[in-house]
């Protein structure tokens, strides 16, 4: 047995589900609330975090059973995870892998920053346009405001 | 055009701007057409801004069109606490056309998403105000007979200036050289320095107003410097005298050099300025009249009238 599939088998095996591995040790609970798994009733949900990890010394990690998500369901934890890998799992396998990168818009999910942006001031959605998924530079469609990455704040 | 509203002066291309303009000259030829006959359109000023709606209310009047709206949203149901997509749904039920201002940056916008009829943003805050624009675009094109390579400058507050930012996205097709003129704590922002360098557009940055930036220059484009725009006061009374536009300053100027403002002026240009033939920023504001009368021909789909 590897030392990684030891790693996981401390925290739970998952026969079939999701695996989200590599998070950002300070965002896993970010991670799991623009998830929404604090609604989710009746899958199994482990939350693991200070995993020590040769890429990024400590980490994160969420497993989800039985449940597979969307790409724009999830596409969405790149804005503070970006490094995060998916694995799909099912019989104790994992079945598909891949990397998660921010979608062209994000509606709803992040706050303007611009006090007068009509969104903070009007009972509506906001949407960002995605310019830079790299440096994860996010624009109000509104008041067309630019916002980095570490301004980013999620509603 | 993306769609029938213009809310932002990005969304209109090179051609779309080249044709408002030659629409617009067709109503300096003749203002009073009566193409909007049977028209209502809608000017819904949450902020007051009285040239700019008296700009907009005669376009229409002299298009042969009706205007209802309110200046001053303090006597409406947006007081009550309304939403501005209620009071955009209700005001379609009545109008062909909205022309809204307002104090909220992106209003224009989402004005244009909730309702079936063409938005057209009087200017939403510190974002966009797209018809002043294409105003200075005629301006320009009018004094100098065309609108490819000239030397624009732009003088005073360059930070916080909408017109400003949105002046070098609407002649970004058009090939300018820029030079840049305001105080440390004014000077253009990186994202509009940024812009310029992607597009490939050369531009200069001076702290100092001198005759010799002035002398270099074909369109010489003035803005406010507001005190309330400074942090540091004492930097505020060091510099509020230094961008001011004298007569004297003109003696080497180009011939067909063009003293555009987008007004109200307080101090930055002096009153001997306004006997100078380069002095042009009243005509400017008359120009706003025929801009505005071929905007509102574009967003109605009736341009092949004109």
């Amino acid at each position: 047995m590897t030392t990684k599939k030891k790693r996981e088998l401390q925290v739970a095996a998952l026969e079939k589900g999701t695996a989200i591995d590599h998070i950002p040790p300070q965002e896993v609970f970010k991670v799991a609330y623009l998830l929404e798994l604090d609604k989710m009733e009746s899958n199994a949900i482990t939350i693991g975090n200070n995993f020590p990890s040769k890429k990024m010394g400590r980490k994160g990690m969420i497993k989800i059973a039985d449940r597979f998500f969307k790409k724009d369901e999830i596409s969405r934890i790149a804005l503070v995870a970006p490094k995060v890998i998916l694995n799909e799992i099912e019989d104790f396998e994992v079945i598909r892998k891949y990397p998660v990168s921010l979608p062209d818009e994000l509606v709803g999910l992040v706050k303007c920053n611009n006090p007068k942006c009509i969104t903070n001031n009007e009972p509506m959605p906001t949407r960002f346009d995605v310019i830079d998924k790299e440096k994860r530079t996010i624009r109000c469609r509104y008041c067309e405001r630019k916002i980095q990455k570490e301004d980013i704040v999620i509603k | 055009m993306e769609n029938k509203s213009i809310v932002s002066i990005e969304q209109c291309s090179r051609e779309d701007i080249l044709r408002i303009l030659r629409h617009a000259a067709r109503f300096e030829e003749r203002p009073n057409r009566r193409l909007l006959e049977g028209k209502v359109a809608a000017t819904l000023f949450f902020e007051p801004s009285t040239r700019t709606r008296l700009s907009f209310e005669t376009a229409v009047n002299r298009l042969g069109g009706q205007v209802i709206g309110f200046q001053d949203a303090s006597t409406t149901s947006s007081s009550k606490g309304e939403t501005l997509k209620d009071t955009i749904r209700m005001v379609s039920n009545y109008a062909d056309l909205i022309i809204i201002r307002h104090y909220l940056e992106g209003a224009a916008r989402y004005a244009s998403e909730v309702t079936h009829i063409p938005v057209i943003n009087a200017g939403d805050g510190a974002n966009q105000h797209p018809s002043q624009t294409l105003l200075d675009l005629y301006s320009i094109q009018k004094t100098q007979g065309k609108l490819t390579d000239l030397v624009i400058t732009i003088v005073g507050d360059l930070k916080y200036g909408r017109t400003v930012h949105s002046l070098i996205a609407g002649s970004s097709h058009f090939r300018p050289t820029f030079r840049f003129v305001a105080p440390e704590e004014l000077k253009m922002p990186d994202e509009q320095k940024h812009y310029c360098d992607k597009q490939n557009i050369p531009y200069t940055e001076h702290t100092e107003f001198t005759e010799e930036i002035i002398n270099q220059t074909d369109i010489l484009y003035m803005t406010r410097v507001q005190r309330e725009r400074f942090t540091d006061t004492e930097e505020y009374e060091r510099v509020k005298n230094v961008y001011i536009l004298k007569k004297d300053m003109l003696r080497h100027s180009r011939d067909k050099l063009c003293i555009l403002h987008p007004l109200p002026r307080v101090n930055e240009i002096a009153y001997d300025v306004d006997e100078s033939p380069k002095a042009y920023f009243i005509q400017q504001a008359r120009n706003g009249l025929f801009t505005r009368q071929a905007i509102i021909c574009e967003v109605l789909g009736i341009n092949h009238l004109i």
